[in-house]
């Protein structure tokens, strides 16, 4: 195994974490004024649902020079998705909904159809 | 890196910059890039997790991931308070250990390990984001939000690049989702551990929030 990679995997790792802790760290929440607390409550939502768009309807692809093909995607993933939401929202129940997701891809690409 | 990166994005993208010749200071800064988004998971959970000593909130930010911070916060707000041993499982036994694990297992096993996306496992991480994202709507902005804050991602994502669109969007979807109406700010939502009325209680007062039985509260809009 070669380590010789070790030392960039520190300094990956150094730039990082200050992301992961300043808030955590510096943040002074019972001074923050409540339009602050508000926002920061809608910041998980967001997230989220951003994370879950760009990871189904956004392909990247890492070329052999390393640069990265971005491209619009539609496949088996959009009805999957949209299921699993479904399912959450109606029966609250998150594990239902991601193996209905993950059932629907299978079964899509076993039919060749994503 | 596993290990002391802990962040999956930025490792693929890394061994593709590597193994397309980019120089250590182009990897490091685009990891900063990629990893950006831990700023905003780190402030949305500091109000729940301001009373904790400064070495374990220093602790509890290495483990620091889309899926801890999904599965804590969506666990925070259930309960109505910083519940740590619910911290610890999402950041370590659901996440840490088994992306160690399954490091280890593709370093060991390389190509014998079936490709996922044959099972649709593929389909996991957006399916259980976009699910965490629907347990955390408990009202119009909240949607407004989550759905802004999806599309932004989404446009920003194909124009730029997709680690921009995901800070773009979970930055500007919550400024979306203030301006729709909503309960007037300084009023407490009925299911929030934040009693925004007095900033006094922010913190330590999530210990003794609605809702810590984890019963169903009402949504802002009924």
């Amino acid at each position: 195994m070669s380590l010789e990679l070790i030392p960039l995997a520190v300094l990956m790792g150094l730039v990082t974490y200050p992301s992961r802790a300043v808030p955590l760290l510096v943040s002074r929440v019972e001074r923050m004024p409540p339009l602050a607390l508000a926002y920061l409550r809608l910041v998980g939502p967001a997230v989220l649902a951003a994370l879950a768009a760009a990871n189904t309807v956004v392909r990247v692809e890492t070329l052999a020079d390393g640069t990265r093909d971005v491209s619009f995607h539609v496949g088996p993933e959009w009805p999957a998705v949209a299921l699993c939401l479904a399912l959450v929202a109606w029966r609250r129940n998150l594990l239902l909904g991601i193996v209905a997701a993950v059932a629907v891809v299978a079964l899509a690409r076993a039919l060749s159809l994503g | 890196m596993s290990i002391i990166v802990f962040g999956g994005a930025a490792q693929f993208a890394a061994v593709g910059y590597v193994m397309g010749g980019f120089s250590w200071a182009g990897v490091v800064l685009l990891t900063a890039f990629l990893n950006a988004r831990h700023l905003l998971y780190s402030a949305a959970l500091a109000p729940y997790l301001a009373d904790r000593p400064r070495p374990m909130r220093a602790a509890m930010a290495h483990f620091l991931t889309d899926e801890a911070f999904a599965l804590a916060i969506t666990h925070f707000r259930r309960v109505g308070r910083a519940d740590l041993w619910g911290y610890w499982f999402a950041a370590i036994v659901t996440t840490f250990i088994p992306w160690n694990l399954a490091t280890l297992a593709g370093v060991a096993l390389g190509g014998a390990v079936p490709d996922p996306s044959v099972f649709g496992l593929d389909v996991v991480f957006p399916a259980a984001m976009g699910g965490l994202a629907v347990a955390l709507v408990s009202g119009r902005r909240e949607v407004v939000a989550a759905i802004s804050g999806a599309v932004l991602a989404v446009a920003i994502s194909l124009a730029w690049d997709p680690a921009a669109g995901i800070v773009a969007g979970g930055l500007l979807g919550p400024l979306l989702g203030l301006a729709a109406p909503g309960r007037p700010l300084g009023r407490a939502y009925p299911e929030s551990p934040l009693p925004l009325a007095d900033p006094e209680f922010a913190g330590r007062a999530l210990e003794a929030g609605e809702g810590a039985d984890g019963s169903e509260r009402p949504r802002d809009d009924e």
